[in-house]
């Protein structure tokens, strides 16, 4: 294999872990959109309090001195789903729930400021800079000809696809299988109908934006590792990648988010690969305009009706 | 009683658990190693402050929703005269506005004025704001992209050809328009908060290509040394610079005093701001601005009326992003110094915060919000880290109590009297 073939690999790798935190981000906004029709803007904020939740609670044990790793991690994990779910319930009942019904552009306003409220809330409550966490998990595998170019494939990144993976079975089994998940599906399907239909419809939304700042928060602590650093304006920039990646996929569909996040993922890694790493931003955005223009209802999908 | 107070408990209960997690433990980093702290007594007093704050609005939730509900809107119509005596007082009560605004510079000081110029900015882009968002209906978050537009075309061509802000200003509108043209072309066919998300994305790209083409931008540096305004060529600074020019207090024969620049930057924004509001005020009566409001309320019966939509809502973004292109250019008149630090997504999010808090659509209310909201953390200063928080929370109760605004939209309009 070429130098070049190599590089290409571990861009592919570097892209499908990134891609798989995306998905995991995208489908919070996928759900809520796909039961609402709104995009809840506060999400990327949820994402980076998961990721200040599980290093809170990682140096917080360590203080205490606990050395299990595996077991500060499950704590951790399972403080910033509970954390998480809890801000992202809350953010439902006070910033949309009282508007639901009002014009589409109240909400959205509305959301936006929750964000930049939650925002500063962070920075207020643990300042503006960066924190570092030591790396936790460290090693992996390496592969290819050591004097052209090495393939790594860390332990942390095949922990971030086995997660990831495991997540969104959960969620498919959870929304195929149980009654909860077939309510959401109704919801989605006819808001009304399934409110007449005797579902009390205000707890399935508030079940769609647990899940999503659960899904969320697991994002969070899975980046928080592999990165090892968070600040509060993070949350920004991975809440518009993960819209992109649900538009991508086709918004209101959860295979379909999970499928744009890996797509914009590898992108991503492709061209930080061949090009300055700062434009990646720009060409992960233009996507988003591209695919607005040429298949505004993504890759899965429905076109939307409008009716009267 | 009981399931409110136990609603109460509950919500006590979530604030408590929201409040530890953020406020009661924070983070520090010990060398490499990350510790946490917790918060000290007083921090933990204001956490059980908020938490009782909670509790208590809970269990009356009632009764204060029903205070707020019937708290008495501001009712000023009784207090101006009657319609048709207000038709006449109107244009006086309009010039006597504007020479105030034209003399008041000269009698205080000039870190006022200087506050009073940065506002007038900020009335201009709310006013360009408030024909995306508050007339056309259509959310946009990059609001911010087409100001540093503006900025950026002054500063680059005074810098690289030497051409003066007189005849900056228009191109600088026109090339903010051309790219909200370019974009507004492709992105109006879709949903409204598709619109947001892809503004959004075009406010970070040009900002993130301001910060990186360093050759012509000069990156995260900045352009400094821009040109300042100068009045039929008379320079403002204590010697002119170029051979031959003649500075304004040498023409004039006067002392040299730098407050003059002051109010010349004052007094060419109070200018501007009064085009904007004539152009933009003139626009709303036409049957274009009507056209706005119409697909704002509803879209599809002005589509079936045979509007064309998109050439309504493009020419709302077009004129909105020029309106931003034409304060910008300004911008950095003033300044003298722009970096893209000044362009980042926060500024378009005061911009709206200025739009929804005047209440979208209204120009007074829009003005004036704009004024409260740059002159307020000037006087509080001392909360100045509590600014963005409190801008999201006034975003989201502004929603939540009153959507139209402090002063809400009022068209002129005949209602028929009931015998």
């Amino acid at each position: 294999m070429t130098e070049t073939t190599l590089y290409v690999i571990q861009q592919l790798i570097n892209g499908l872990t990134i891609g798989s935190t995306y998905a995991l981000i995208a489908i919070g906004y996928t759900m809520v959109y796909g039961i609402i029709g709104m995009i809840n803007f506060a999400h990327g904020e949820i994402y980076m309090i998961g990721t200040y939740v599980t290093f809170i609670v990682i140096a917080g044990l360590m203080g205490m001195g606990m050395v299990s790793l595996p077991l500060i991690l499950v704590v951790a994990l399972l403080l910033a789903v509970i954390i998480a779910s809890t801000y992202g319930w809350t953010v439902e009942r006070v910033a949309y729930r009282p508007l639901r019904g009002s014009n589409r552009l109240i909400p959205l306003i509305s959301a936006i400021g929750m964000s930049i409220f939650l925002q500063n809330y962070v920075v207020l409550s643990q300042g503006s800079r960066d924190v570092a966490l030591p790396p936790q998990i460290s090693g992996g595998w390496t592969f290819g000809d050591p004097s052209l170019f090495e393939v790594s494939f860390s332990y942390m990144q095949l922990i971030i696809w086995v997660a990831t993976f495991v997540a969104m079975g959960g969620l498919t089994l959870f929304i195929s299988r149980s009654r909860m998940g077939r309510a959401c599906r109704a919801c989605s399907e006819d808001l009304g109908m399934t409110n007449l239909l005797g579902i009390d419809t205000n707890k399935i939304i508030a079940l769609t934006f647990v899940i999503g700042a659960a899904l969320a928060a697991v994002a969070g602590l899975l980046l928080g590792l592999y990165y090892g650093v968070v600040n509060p304006f993070v949350g920004f920039i991975a809440g518009l990648k993960a819209f992109t990646a649900a538009v991508l996929g086709g918004i209101g569909s959860i295979p379909g988010a999970m499928l744009g996040g890996l797509i914009l993922g590898v992108t991503e890694a492709m061209t930080s690969a061949f090009f300055p790493s700062e434009y990646k931003d720009v060409v992960s955005f233009s996507l988003l305009v591209l695919i607005l223009l040429f298949r505004p209802s993504g890759l899965l999908g429905k076109p939307e009706v409008e009716k009267v | 009683m009981t399931k409110k107070f136990y609603n109460a408990v509950f919500a006590a209960g979530i604030a408590l658990v929201l409040a530890c997690l953020m406020i009661g433990v924070k983070l520090n980093t010990e060398g490499t190693q990350l510790t946490v702290t917790g918060a000290t007594t007083e921090q933990w007093a204001w956490i059980g402050l908020g938490i009782a704050i909670v509790f208590l609005s809970q269990l009356f939730a009632g009764q204060i929703d029903r205070a707020f509900g019937s708290l008495p809107k501001p009712k000023i119509g009784h207090l101006l005269p009657e319609e048709k005596k207000m038709a006449i007082l109107k244009p006086w009560l309009f010039a006597a506005l504007v020479v105030g605004l034209l003399v008041w510079p000269f009698m205080v000081s000039r870190g006022a004025v200087d506050l009073a110029t940065l506002t007038l900015i900020y009335v201009m882009l709310g006013l360009g704001l408030n024909i995306v968002v508050g007339l056309a209906g259509l959310l946009d978050l990059g609001f911010v992209a087409f100001y540093a537009v503006g900025a950026y075309t002054y500063a680059l061509l005074s810098q690289y050809f030497g051409l003066s802000f007189w005849a900056c200003l228009p191109i600088s509108a026109g090339l903010a328009a051309l790219f909200g043209f370019l974009l507004g072309f492709p992105v109006l066919r879709l949903r409204g908060d598709y619109l947001a998300i892809v503004t959004l994305g075009f406010g970070e790209i040009i900002r993130i290509l301001l910060n990186n083409w360093t050759n012509l931008t000069g990156g995260p540096n900045g352009i400094s040394g821009i040109a300042k305004p100068t009045l039929f060529g008379l320079e403002f600074t204590r010697r002119a610079k170029e051979e031959g020019n003649m500075t304004f207090h040498e023409f004039m024969g006067i002392d040299y005093s730098s407050s003059y620049k002051v109010i010349f930057l004052y007094l060419i924004a109070v200018i501007l701001m009064l085009f904007v509001v004539y152009v933009i005020n003139r626009l709303m009566r036409m049957p274009i601005g009507r056209a706005w409001e119409a697909l704002r309320d509803d879209e599809i019966a002005c589509r079936s009326l045979g509007l064309n939509r998109t050439a309504i809502k493009l020419s709302a973004f077009t004129l909105g992003a020029s309106t931003a292109g034409f304060a910008g250019s300004f911008f950095a008149a003033r300044q003298g110094f722009i970096s893209p630090e000044s362009f980042i997504f926060i500024e378009s999010a005061i911009i709206l915060a200025i739009v929804v808090l005047g209440g979208m659509g209204s120009q007074v209310g829009v003005i004036l919000a704009a004024i409260v909201l740059t002159i307020l953390p000037e006087l509080a200063r001392e909360f100045s880290e509590y600014r963005m928080l409190l801008f999201g929370l006034v975003m989201v109760l502004m929603m939540r109590w009153r959507p139209e605004g402090l002063v809400p939209m009022k068209r002129p309009h005949l209602e028929l009297k009931q015998q």
